[in-house]
């Protein structure tokens, strides 16, 4: 069993990204969507959550990044850059997705 | 005028997200044209409104980010980002859009409408304040 997480809160204002990092899985997938994106970015004093999550695998849409003026250079090492088809393939390849708000 | 009122604007979230940063400017922008004394503070996930380079092609929702740079045109020239949000969010004021107007008084010299100001600093500024709306 496999799950796919999207996160699409703001680390920095909501407590979402933490409770699904403890609640997932270890081997899961994580990807950070629309305002979950800032949560990917290095150098915050929120970064420390992904960084510690070592178990799972952490992505963020790109469209959602540039949006915002986020620069790719600037993720937290690890994190992998998707696109929408990125976006569909995880949903595919896990066997279901769950939705933190 | 004498009955200008000094409104403040606090704006607390993230852009495109949810529908309050782009409400907060559409209101200052209102507030402006009928002549009231504006300031602007930008605070918590809030600072993230002014990042440079926003491209929304992708994400099919309208940029609205190059609307603050008309700021100062309506004379909106006091923008507050306090320190403690963009340090918390590893962000410096080089990562935001560089916003200034142009003094009237001074032959039109071009200044900048943004100041960093502490939390303390931020207090005070609200202290002084007629009307204070967030968002």
């Amino acid at each position: 069993m496999s799950i796919l997480h999207t996160v699409n809160k703001s680390t920095y204002e909501r407590d979402t990204l933490e409770a699904c990092v403890r609640l997932a899985a270890k081997g899961g997938s994580v990807l950070l969507i629309e305002d979950g994106v800032y949560s990917a970015m290095s150098g915050g004093n929120k970064s420390s959550v992904i960084e510690n999550a070592k178990d799972l695998s952490f992505y963020v849409l790109g469209p959602d990044i540039k949006a915002r003026g986020l620069s790719e250079d600037r993720l937290i090492d690890g994190v992998k850059v998707v696109d929408y088809k990125g976006f569909v393939e995880l949903s595919v390849s896990n066997d279901s997705v769950t939705a933190w708000l | 005028m004498s009955d200008a009122k000094k409104f403040m604007y606090i704006n607390r979230k993230a852009p495109y997200g949810t529908i309050y940063a782009w409400e907060s400017l559409e209101v200052v922008l209102i507030g402006a044209a009928f002549d009231q004394e504006v300031s602007l503070a930008f605070v918590d996930d809030g600072v993230y409104q002014l990042m440079k380079g926003q491209d929304t092609t992708e994400v099919g929702i309208k940029n609205f980010s190059p609307t603050y740079a008309a700021l100062g045109d309506y004379d909106v020239n006091k923008i507050y980002i306090e320190k403690e949000s963009l340090e918390a969010r590893g962000l410096t004021l080089d990562d935001l859009q560089h916003l200034v107007w142009e003094d009237e008084d001074e032959d039109w010299a071009e200044k900048d409408s943004i100041r960093v100001v502490t939390s303390a600093e931020l207090a005070e500024i609200f202290e002084q304040q007629d009307i204070t709306l967030s968002f």
